[in-house]
C-alpha cells in the first residue's frame, strides 16, 4: 500500500467499464433528444447530459473522486472560475434589455 | 572605462559547467533556461520597441505623412502584440522568476525542469509564428482583435498571429504550473509559507492567473478562427453571433492578464524595499494576502473595457464597483512600502531609485485606473490617449521599471559581476526623465480628445506629440545603455561578491554564480523572510570559508 499513490487505488476495472457505459449511454441519449422538439428544455436537457457525462470523467477517469484534498480544491476552482466567466457574461447579456432607448 | 578583462579563479559553477550550443539548448537547468527566455524577449523588446519608434515619428507632425494609414495601423497592432505577449507577460516571471523561485526556496530546481525548457521552446515556436505574420504583410487589429473586424473584414494575417498567441500561451500556463507545485512540494525544511519572501508570494498569485486565465484566450482565439476560416456564427451579428460576447471573452483573460505583468513586478519591488532599507516589509502578511486578493478579484472587472461596447448599463454598474475594489489591495502594497522605508536605513544603489521610480509610477497609473473605472467619465476618455498613457505608467513605468531594477539587483547572482554603478545610475536618471516626457503628456492629450490609433491629428495637439516623441527618444536611450552596459559587465566588471547587498535572502547565502546545483547543502530556514534584526549583515547561516575566494 505504501509504494501506491493515492489516486490509485479503490477504482476496480469494473466501475470503469461502468463509467464508460454511462458516457455511451449520455451520448445515445443526447442524440436521441436532438431529434425531440422539448420546447424551451431543449437547451438546459442538452447541457444537463453533457455536465454530468463531465464530471464523470473528472471524476472517475481523472481519478478526482480519490484524489487529495488539494486535487479536489484544484478541480473545484476550475469549475468555479468558468461560472464567474459564465455568470458575469450573462449579467450583462440578459440585462441588455432592461434600459429602453429611445426610438426602439 | 576600458580596462583589462578581469580573469575568475576557476571554480565550478552553472554557466561554466558545460559548453557548447548543445547545452544550452538541451539544458534543464532553470538557471540557463531563465537566460534563454532572457535571450528571447530582449528581441521581441528590441522590435516591439522599433515599432514604438515608428509610431512616435508618424505622430511627431499632425499630417498622416509617413506612413500610409493601413500601415500605421499595423504599427500600433504589431508594437502591442510584441510588448503583450512576448515581451510583458513572461518578461519577469520566465526570467528573474525562473532563476530564482527555485533559490529562494531552498531547492536545486523547479519541480518539472524538462516542462520548464519546453515551455521556452514553445514560446520561441509562438514568436516564429507571429514573426512570420509581420514579415509576410503584418496584422491591423490592434492587439485586442475585436470583431466583427478581426473575423469579417480585416485583410492582414489574423490567424497567422493569433496563432501564435495561442501557442505562447501553453508556455505561460507550464510556467505557472511549475510555479505553483515548486512552491507548494519543494520549499526548504522550515520554509512556511509565512517564511516566504514576498517574492514568491506574488510569483505564485500570478501564476494563479496563468493557469486559470490563459485557457480562456486560447479558447477565445480558437473561436475566432474558427469564424473567419469556417464561418461559423460566433460573433459576427449577420451569422446569428454576438460581437460583444468576442470582448467578454478577451478581457475576461486580458484584464487578469495585466496583473500577471504587475504582481511579478511588485514581487521584485518587494525584494528592493527589503533589502534596500534592511527592514522587514511592514505587513508582511497584508501584502502576501494582498497578492492572492489581486489575483482573485481581478477576475472581477473585465467588463470596465466594455463600458461603452453595447454592454448592458447594469453590469457596467457591477465592473465599475468592482473594479474599485481592485484597487485596495495595490494600495495596500504601495502604502506598506512606504511604510517599510520609514526610519529604514536606505541605500540609494540602482536597485532602489528603480524602485522609486515604480512606486511612484505606478501610484500614478493606479490612481488613473480609477478614473478610467468610473463610469460616467471613460465615457469621455475611452479610447483616447488618456487610456494609453494610464496603461503606459503601469506597464512602462511599473512593469518594466521593476524588471530593470531586478536585473541589476541580481545581475551580481545572475552572472558573478557588478554593472558599473554611476553609469547605471545615469541612465536609470534617462529612463525616468524619458518616461515621464513620453507618457504624461498623453494624459492631457487624451483628455483634450485626441482618439488613440489614428495617424493624423489637429494642429493644435502638435505641442504635446512633439513632447512625446522627444520623450521616447530619451527613454531608448536609457533602454540602450543598460544593455550595453550588461554586455560590458560579463567581461569588464568587477567580480561580485557572493552576497554584494548584505541580504537575507537565501538566493545571497549561496555563491556568485551559483553552482549547478544551486547549493552545496540544502539550507535550512530557522528565521522569517527578511529578518534584518537578527542577522543584521545578511548572513543567515554562520560562513565557512564560502565569501572568500
Ligand atoms: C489599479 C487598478 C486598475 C484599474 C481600476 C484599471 C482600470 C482600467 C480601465 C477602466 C480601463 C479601460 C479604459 C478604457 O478603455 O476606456 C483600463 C485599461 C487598461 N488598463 Fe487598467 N486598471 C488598473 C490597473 C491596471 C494594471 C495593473 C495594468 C497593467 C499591468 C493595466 C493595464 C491596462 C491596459 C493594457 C488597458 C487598455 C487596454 C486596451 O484597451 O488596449 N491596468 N484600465
Ligand atoms: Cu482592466
Amino acid at each position: 500500500m505504501s509504494e501506491q499513490s493515492l489516486s490509485e487505488h479503490s477504482i476496480s476495472t469494473t466501475s470503469y467499464y461502468l463509467v464508460f457505459l454511462a458516457l455511451m449511454v449520455g451520448t445515445a441519449l443526447t442524440t436521441w433528444i436532438a431529434y425531440l422538439d422539448l420546447g424551451w428544455l431543449n437547451t438546459p436537457v442538452a447541457l444537463g447530459i453533457a455536465c454530468t457525462k463531465a464530471m464523470l470523467v473528472v471524476l472517475y477517469f481523472m481519478h478526482v473522486k480519490h484524489g487529495t484534498k488539494l486535487t479536489k480544491i484544484v478541480a473545484v476552482s476550475g469549475i468555479f472560475w468558468l461560472l464567474l466567466l459564465l455568470g458575469f457574461t450573462m449579467a450583462d447579456i440578459l440585462t441588455r434589455g432592461w434600459l429602453g432607448f429611445p426610438g426602439k | 572605462m576600458i580596462t583589462a578583462p578581469v580573469t575568475v579563479p576557476e571554480r565550478e559553477h552553472y554557466l561554466n559547467a558545460s559548453y557548447g550550443l548543445k547545452s544550452w539548448l538541451l539544458t534543464k537547468d532553470h538557471k540557463r533556461i531563465a537566460l534563454l527566455y532572457l535571450a528571447t524577449i530582449t528581441f521581441f523588446f528590441f522590435l516591439g520597441g522599433l515599432f514604438a519608434v515608428m509610431i512616435r515619428l508618424e505622430l511627431l507632425t499632425p499630417q498622416g505623412d509617413m506612413v500610409q494609414s493601413e500601415t500605421y495601423n499595423k504599427l500600433f497592432t504589431m508594437h502591442g502584440v510584441n510588448m503583450v505577449f512576448f515581451f510583458l507577460l513572461p518578461a519577469i516571471p520566465a526570467t528573474l522568476g525562473n532563476f530564482l523561485v527555485p533559490l529562494m526556496i531552498g531547492a536545486r530546481d523547479l519541480a518539472f525542469p524538462k516542462l520548464n525548457l519546453a515551455s521556452w521552446y514553445i514560446f520561441t515556436i509562438g514568436g516564429l509564428f507571429t514573426l512570420y505574420a509581420l514579415l509576410s504583410g503584418g496584422v491591423d487589429t490592434g492587439w485586442t482583435f475585436y470583431t466583427p473586424y478581426s473575423t469579417t473584414y480585416s485583410n492582414s494575417f489574423v490567424i497567422a498571429t493569433a496563432l501564435g498567441i495561442f501557442i505562447a500561451g501553453f508556455s505561460s500556463i507550464l510556467t505557472g504550473l511549475n510555479f505553483i507545485v515548486t512552491i507548494h512540494r519543494m520549499r526548504a525544511p522550515g520554509l512556511t509559507w509565512f517564511r516566504l519572501p514576498l517574492f514568491i508570494w506574488s510569483h505564485y498569485a500570478a501564476s494563479l492567473i496563468m493557469v486559470l486565465g490563459t485557457p480562456v484566450i486560447a479558447v477565445t482565439i480558437v473561436l475566432l478562427a474558427a469564424e473567419r476560416a469556417f464561418h461559423i456564427g460566433i460573433f459576427d451579428p449577420a451569422i446569428g453571433g454576438d460581437p460583444v460576447l468576442f470582448q467578454h471573452l478577451f478581457w475576461f483573460y486580458s484584464h487578469p492578464a495585466v496583473y500577471i505583468m504587475i504582481l511579478p513586478a511588485m514581487a521584485v519591488i518587494s525584494e528592493l524595499v527589503a533589502a534596500s532599507a534592511r527592514k522587514r516589509v511592514y505587513g508582511y502578511e497584508f501584502v502576501a494576502y494582498a497578492s492572492v486578493a489581486i489575483a482573485v478579484f481581478g477576475f472581477l472587472v473585465w467588463g470596465h473595457h466594455m463600458f461603452v461596447s453595447g454592454q448592458s448599463v447594469y453590469a457596467g454598474l457591477v465592473f465599475s464597483v468592482l473594479s474599485y475594489l481592485v484597487a485596495v489591495p495595490s494600495a495596500v502594497k504601495v502604502f506598506n512600502w512606504t511604510a517599510t522605508l520609514h526610519k529604514g536605513s536606505i541605500a540609494l544603489e540602482t536597485p532602489m531609485l528603480y524602485t522609486f521610480g515604480f512606486i511612484g509610477l505606478f501610484t500614478i497609473g493606479g490612481m488613473t485606473g480609477l478614473f478610467v473605472a468610473a463610469l460616467g467619465l471613460d465615457v469621455h476618455v475611452h479610447d483616447t490617449y488618456f487610456v494609453v498613457a494610464h496603461f503606459h505608467y503601469i506597464m512602462v513605468g511599473g512593469t518594466i521599471m521593476a524588471y530593470l531594477g531586478g536585473l541589476h539587483f541580481w545581475w551580481p547572482k545572475i552572472t558573478g559581476r557588478m554593472y558599473p554603478e554611476i553609469l547605471a545610475k545615469l541612465s536609470a536618471l534617462v529612463v525616468f526623465i524619458g518616461f515621464n516626457l513620453t507618457f504624461f503628456p498623453q494624459f492631457i492629450l487624451g483628455y483634450l480628445g485626441m482618439p488613440r490609433r489614428y495617424h493624423a491629428y489637429p494642429d493644435e495637439f502638435q505641442v504635446l506629440n512633439v513632447m512625446s516623441t522627444a520623450g521616447a527618444s530619451i527613454l531608448a536611450v536609457g533602454y540602450l545603455l543598460p544593455m550595453c552596459y550588461f554586455i560590458w559587465s560579463l567581461r569588464y566588471g568587477k567580480i561580485a561578491p557572493d552576497n554584494p547587498w548584505g541580504a537575507v535572502g537565501l538566493e545571497w547565502q549561496t555563491l556568485s554564480p551559483p553552482p549547478v546545483e544551486n547549493f552545496d547543502e540544502i539550507p535550512i530556514v530557522t528565521h522569517e523572510a527578511y529578518d534584518y534584526v537578527s542577522l543584521p549583515n545578511g548572513s543567515v547561516t554562520p560562513k565557512k570559508e564560502a565569501n572568500v575566494r
